[in-house]
């Protein structure tokens, strides 16, 4: 089997997984675990076998392309492009379907609607495959649009919970506004270059061929900025996470979201070839991150903490882009991609053990960790790499961002503007202390709360603690690659620098003494005010436990993020930026003001109008023949003199009137 | 009725050359009693219409129908006058004498002889009336009957016409009488008779 | 002879067996009215052929055809109306208004009658 035919392979058999999945899922639901769970399994295997053949960088990419059938404009192909980047992201996306598809059998496993959900997320991982290897840019549409279904169904799952309704439209309708400019750049790009085919693209862009590469850039970024959930566009993300833990851990941390970074990676040179573009990029990234990282350091529920955290992972990857350095950025990426898997699935452990999604619940339970110590110590390891504490392997990828930025700020990126670099630099400083800040939180909060003991329930099953210690893995040990990696990709060094590592490192423990000082301090409180619902069922499955949570989080707490806790840390380090910092700094507010009222305002002035004016004629239209109607209705005597009158009055003058006209007078 | 007075002799030609030779002001004979019965009759029949006898009605109609009888005359058409004063004034206004007292019309005079219609039916009746005889008047004012010559309405001419032309749609005529004859049966017959 | 003498007559003779048609109430009278219209067109056929000189003598022959399709109409007729005054108890036609559009008094009028026609049976 040529590497072509493997590489169609990991593509063809999610796909076909999802729809045998969804044709039997209703007459045989017996069929729908290994439906689910094998192709995805065989997908990741092949993804690593071609990843192995295509061999990590000494060989070049490989390319394979089909035209279907001719357009009449610009060509659409078929197009596979494998090089370093493609198939080790396809090796993290293979990788995670497979251990999300393992987990949901477990964490699903009494949902009616399980068949279902297993198939739709078995269409987005060969979706999501899709955007990897594809060659071609409408091609590339085209997963990325059914990511975006997807996405949109996976988060509607508890459609019974008013929240996952309102948030999977909001989704949609967020990466939507973003897909519309994203489509118009493509066909800026392809007109440019008479060609869909990214290579193709490049190679104009390089040339200098792209007339307005600003403007395209720009609309590019739009849709990137929607799908990777950066501002101004993320606040779908943090909504999301009204959907099934496994779905956050797989959509919304560590591929979908990805696919935006991703494709500004394959597209880097049309960034590159305008200025303003990377600024702009920069200073995206730069406030997605901090802006984000305020959030986190807010949030009551454990799952929009973990959301704002990879909102502002996901900044730091295009502040890699920015500075000009994709090797970093998708090194970034598959670590990440690999450590928020693991924090979200624990997440769902914890969230299952807890009966709640609440931190300020969680602070006064005691025992958590001793319950689920598989979760624990997973977790702790996953919360230490998202901190970028070496050697996790955060610390390596992020390392990489910091150096590239670095490496721009002096100047020595080629035609990357210092100024991007400095800001993505200082940033991402600024970033690395508030993220370990808002971990320790996470750990102490969650952990190390104080009061009654966890109510109990039996062990988590195997298939969700074994798929976390499968994702541990990656999480310890992925940061060696930092050596080997540059042959994959465009051959940069992804090693630490001493500088920012000194930096970096020296951030992150003064936020993790910091946030672990002003716990100690706060603790005293958590015991003096009882708070918290729970809602334990130790027999039902754990999303049960989830869909209650949610369910009940804003009527427990008095909004969808906030508990009024004053034993929360946060509140004593952000002071009076608290109260913004959880509502994510009035976005939606904004939204609403300048997008959701005027739309509510034209609704209403369109019913109004369809309402008073358009019905006016409509009823018009109606009675005029109902009055009409009437008056001949009065003629209808019944008698037949009456009629023979009316007739011959008629021929009388039909008569006349012929007679007159003959006659010519 | 070949004579036909003094002064119209002259050969028809002649007489649709100069139309003028005619005038209203010098009607012959025959035209003088055409017009006094033609009076007759109008009036007649616009009794009979407007009546509030019933029966008398139907007695005025038959001076019409006769009225109409001598007209033919005049016309030269014999044999369709003995036709109508048989036909009509021997049985048509028989049969109706007849309709009139089975439905038990009232005798004397009925203050309800005319429907509520009646306004609109003069209005109409006179709208006709004013532009038939505008149309025919403004058509034939220039033209003459000639009826001098052989009789066009004799007996022997329509029988041998009649015979002759006019056979077949005769003997459909029979066939069209008789079907007349037994449905006017079926349909005053009494249904329950039979039980 | 002045040919629209005749032709004159005839078009009054219609107009006012027009008139009676439209203005009677008795249905017999109305059959009268019709007989008078008939008779106008005969005058008019007559005279037409006369002034015509007609070969065939169409005029006169379709006539004849007038006076015994006229005297089968009024057997018909008068059968109706004989069959409608039995049934309904008047020949009036201004009375004879079921086709009438105002339908309350009108439908419950004749199921009265039906019912007493069923009765009386």
């Amino acid at each position: 089997m040529s590497t072509t035919t493997t590489a169609v392979l990991v593509l063809l058999l999610p796909f076909l997984g999802a729809i045998a999945g969804l044709l039997t899922g209703r007459r045989a639901p017996g069929f729908a675990r290994p439906l689910a769970v094998l192709p995805t399994l065989a997908a990741a295997v092949l993804a690593v076998v071609v990843a192995w053949r295509q061999g990590g960088g000494g060989d070049a990419a490989i390319d394979a392309a089909t035209r279907l059938t001719p357009t009449g404009s610009v060509p659409i192909d078929l197009a596979l492009h494998l090089d370093g980047f493609a198939v080790l992201l396809a090796v993290l996306v293979g990788t995670v379907a497979t251990c999300v598809q393992l987990y949901s059998t477990a964490y699903l496993r009494d949902d009616p609607r399980y068949p279902s959900y297993a198939a739709l997320v078995s269409l987005f991982t060969s979706a999501m495959l899709l955007v990897v290897y594809s060659g071609d840019l409408m091609v590339l549409l085209v997963g990325w649009e059914i990511m975006g279904i997807c996405s949109y169904f996976l988060v509607g799952h508890y459609w019974e919970t008013e929240a996952a309704r309102a948030a999977s439209l909001k989704a949609f309708l967020v990466t939507k506004l973003g897909d519309v400019p994203f489509l118009i750049g493509i066909f800026a790009l392809a007109a440019d270059a008479g060609t869909f085919r990214i290579n193709g693209i490049l190679t104009t862009a390089v040339s200098g061929g792209i007339d307005h590469p600003t403007l395209v850039a720009l609309l590019l970024l739009a849709g990137v900025a929607g799908k990777s959930a950066q501002f101004p566009l993320h606040t779908w993300l943090p909504d999301a996470m009204a959907g099934p833990t496994p779905v956050s851990a797989l959509i919304h941390a560590a591929t979908m979201v990805a696919a935006g970074v991703y494709v500004v990676a394959r597209l880097l040179p049309v960034f590159a070839a305008s200025t303003a573009a990377l600024v702009v990029l920069a200073v995206m990234a730069a406030v997605t991150m901090v802006g984000s990282a305020l959030a986190a350091l807010a949030q009551d529920d454990i799952k929009r903490v973990l959301a704002y955290s990879t909102v502002g992972q996901l900044g730091y990857m295009t502040g890699a882009l920015a500075v000009g350095d994709r090797g970093a950025a998708v090194f970034h990426l598959i670590s990440h991609g690999a450590f928020k898997a693991l924090l979200f699935l624990c997440a769902g452990v914890i969230i299952h053990a807890a009966g709640t999604n609440s931190l300020a619940a969680m602070a006064r339970m005691s025992g958590l960790a001793k319950r689920i110590p598989d979760a624990y110590w997973t977790m702790t390891a996953g919360l230490l790499a998202l901190a970028a504490i070496p050697p996790f392997s955060g610390f390596f990828s992020k390392e990489a961002v910091l150096g590239a930025a670095e490496h721009a700020a002096q100047g020595n990126g080629h035609g990357i503007p210092a100024a991007a670099g400095w800001t993505v630099l200082v940033a991402g400083l600024v970033t690395a202390l508030l993220t370990a800040g808002y971990a320790t939180r996470l750990w102490l909060l969650a952990f190390h709360g104080k009061g009654a003991e966890a109510a109990g329930h039996g062990r988590e099953p195997l298939a969700m603690n074994g798929v976390l210690w499968v994702l541990f893995l990656p999480t310890v040990a992925f940061g060696l690659a930092a050596w080997k990696l540059p042959a994959w990709f465009d051959g940069g060094s992804l090693t630490p620098t001493l500088t920012t590592s000194v930096l970096s490192t020296g951030c992150a423990l003064a936020g993790v003494i910091v946030m672990y000082a002003a716990w100690r301090k706060t603790v005293v409180a958590t015991a003096r005010a009882p708070l918290g619902a729970v809602a334990a069922d130790p027999e039902a499955a754990p999303a049960v436990s989830e869909i209650e949570a949610i369910a009940t989080h804003e009527q427990a707490y008095g909004g969808i993020a906030a508990a009024c806790d004053p034993g929360d840390p946060s509140r004593l380090l952000l002071g009076p930026l608290h109260r913004h910092a959880v509502s994510g700094f009035h976005l939606d507010a904004v939204y609403a003001a300048l997008f959701v009222r005027p739309v509510r305002g034209a609704a209403r002035l369109a019913h109004f109008l369809d309402r008073e004016v358009v019905e006016t004629y409509v009823r018009g239209a109606g009675a005029a023949p109902g009055l009409l109607g009437a008056a001949v209705r009065r003629a209808q005597t019944g008698n037949v003199q009456t009629y023979l009158s009316a007739l011959l009055a008629g021929s009388v003058v039909l008569a006349v009137a012929a007679v007159l006209v003959a006659t010519g007078a | 009725m070949t004579g036909t007075g003094s002064g119209t002799g002259i050969a028809t030609a002649v007489l649709a050359a100069n139309p003028h030779a005619h005038g209203f002001l010098s009607p012959t004979g025959v035209e003088i009693a055409f017009l006094l019965v033609g009076i007759v009759t109008l009036g007649a029949a616009v009794v009979s219409v407007t009546t509030r006898q019933l029966v008398h009605a139907a007695l005025w109609l038959v001076v019409a129908l006769g009225g109409l009888a001598v007209e033919y005359l005049l016309l030269t058409a014999e044999f369709i006058a003995w036709v109508q004063v048989l036909i009509y004034v021997g049985s048509v206004v028989v049969l109706l004498l007849f309709g009139l007292m089975l439905t038990k019309a009232p005798i004397g005079r009925s203050p309800d002889a005319d429907s509520g219609n009646r306004w609109a039916a003069l209005a109409v009746a006179a709208a006709a009336a004013a532009s038939l005889v505008w149309v025919v008047v403004d058509a034939f004012r220039a033209t003459w009957i000639d009826l001098d010559g052989a009789p066009q309405g004799t007996t022997e001419v329509t029988g041998e016409i009649l015979f002759r032309h006019w056979v077949l749609p005769f003997e459909a005529l029979s066939v069209l009488l008789l079907a007349a004859l037994v449905g006017a049966i079926v349909l005053s017959r009494r249904k329950n008779e039979e039980h | 002879m002045h040919l629209v003498y005749p032709a004159v007559l005839a078009a009054l003779l219609f107009c006012v067996g027009l008139y009676g048609v439209l203005a009677r109430r008795n249905a017999i009278l109305v059959l009268m009215s019709v007989e008078l219209m008939l008779n106008a067109v005969n005058l008019n056929l007559v005279a037409f052929d006369v002034w015509l000189r007609d070969e065939l003598h169409a005029g006169q022959a379709l006539t004849l055809f007038t006076i015994a399709i006229a005297a089968a109409e009024i057997g018909i007729g008068l059968a109706i109306v004989l069959l409608v005054h039995r049934n309904r108890g008047t020949a009036d036609i201004d009375r004879l208004r079921d086709l009438s559009e105002t339908a309350p008094d009108a439908a419950t009028e004749p199921a009265d009658r039906e019912q007493k026609a069923e009765a009386a049976a």
